[in-house]
């Protein structure tokens, strides 16, 4: 299915009917997001059927950013079971998001 | 996100970059040496230890490095990296908001003789931020502090009134000539960060200030903060003898790895890091 760009109005939805999400959180004019976005690319394909990997551009989103307290970019959440249990900000690699996943599995 | 893969990114320009600089292309390989203007051992007046140059001036001195380097054919550039980011078999540094690609990295920021404030860390993304140009954006129409502990931190705080942000700037000196008028001026020292989950205030001269961001401003940055992961001992890098930190690729040498803070260490230390990141790159072919 590929990496998803979900609405502030189906991103409830989106947690509910999937067991984990990653969610990056990014925007166009942000250096380092262009740099994570390969590395999620990579993250989407390797949990494939696993995991949900979403990116919101927190200046299309503003209120989901808002909600989430977004307040440096990219900022990356992982939710098990609609629940927040992972937080990580700024790009990090590969390795940091899959244990982030792993322990959402 | 156009970019070339440069072989060797060297970070830093002092007397450990430079000699990185010259042994890597001496084998061969590509490289590109990223530093900003702040220098120690340019403001250095007399040098009495490295040898064959006797009471050597610290200006003089980095001249005759950069000359050095420069005539080896090293391109030197003015400015801040401000992540690296390991992805698969390379690296990704954000130079000034443009991405550049490199197979190995090579740290010689530097010792960065600071504590972080109170509440720096705890709120390391949630209010308080290393980068105006990064995180600006996020703050248009909010209130910012500019912590000016940097020379280039004008330029940014003025980026930042320019975007939209109402900012204040803050710095133990006068008010800076080129700071744009818009910006509200405070003489002092931040001393604490506040805030429950986020920023809420800092500190400054006894008195609480409101605002939704602290950008910190130094010349040189925490490790840690320019590369997640990489390991520390007692502050500087943790390095073993080939100058390899915990994470395969980067190499660190220079007073960033620790004592003696002297040049001639700093020059042996680049000479091993440009070399074994010249055979990390071999090794990789094979």
């Amino acid at each position: 299915m590929g990496i998803i760009h979900p609405s502030t109005k189906d991103f409830d939805q989106l947690l509910q009917t999937n067991e984990v999400v990653l969610v990056d959180f990014w925007a166009t004019w942000c250096g380092p997001c262009l740099m994570l976005a390969p590395v999620i690319e990579e993250i989407s394909k390797k949990y494939e059927g696993k995991a949900v990997v979403a990116k919101v551009d927190v200046d299309v989103e503003r209120a989901l950013a808002e909600h989430y307290q977004i307040m440096s970019i990219p900022t990356v959440l992982v939710f098990k079971k609609g629940e927040l249990i992972g937080r990580e900000i700024g790009a990090a690699a590969a390795s940091v998001y899959e244990t982030m996943i792993e322990n959402a599995l | 996100m156009e970019s070339t893969m440069t072989d060797i990114a060297i970070i830093g320009g002092g007397p450990a970059g430079l000699s990185a600089a010259i042994n890597v292309i001496a084998r061969g390989k590509s490289t590109r040496v990223f530093s900003t203007k702040n220098n120690y051992l340019e403001r250095a007046a007399r040098i009495d230890n490295y040898l064959g140059m006797e009471a050597a001036n610290g200006a003089a001195m980095m001249e005759s490095f950069r000359q050095h380097a420069k005539s080896l054919g090293a391109s030197l550039e003015t400015g801040k990296i401000i992540t690296i980011l390991p992805v698969s078999d390379y690296f990704m540094l954000n130079f000034n908001g443009t991405i550049v690609q490199a197979k190995t990295v090579i740290l010689a920021i530097g010792a960065a003789k600071q504590k972080p404030l109170p509440g720096e860390e705890q709120f390391l993304g949630q209010g308080v931020s290393y980068c105006a140009t990064c995180d600006g954006m996020m703050y248009r129409g909010k209130k910012a502090v500019v912590y000016g502990l940097a020379d280039e931190a004008v330029e940014e705080a003025n980026h930042l009134q320019q975007i939209g942000v109402n900012v204040t700037f803050i710095s133990a000196k006068q008010r800076p000539a080129d700071l744009a008028s818009a910006v509200q001026f405070i003489s002092g020292a931040v001393t604490a960060i506040e805030g429950e989950t986020i920023v809420q205030a800092v500190q400054v001269n006894a008195t609480s200030i409101e605002t939704d961001v602290v950008f910190i401003l130094r010349n040189v940055i925490v490790p840690t903060a320019l590369c997640k992961g990489l390991s520390l001992q007692d502050g500087f890098l943790a390095v073993n003898r080939d100058m390899e930190t915990n994470i395969p690729g980067i190499f660190a040498c220079g007073d960033c790895n620790g004592k003696p803070l002297q040049i001639a260490k700093a020059v042996g230390e680049g000479l091993i890091a440009a070399q074994q990141a010249s055979k990390y790159i071999d090794d990789q072919k094979k």
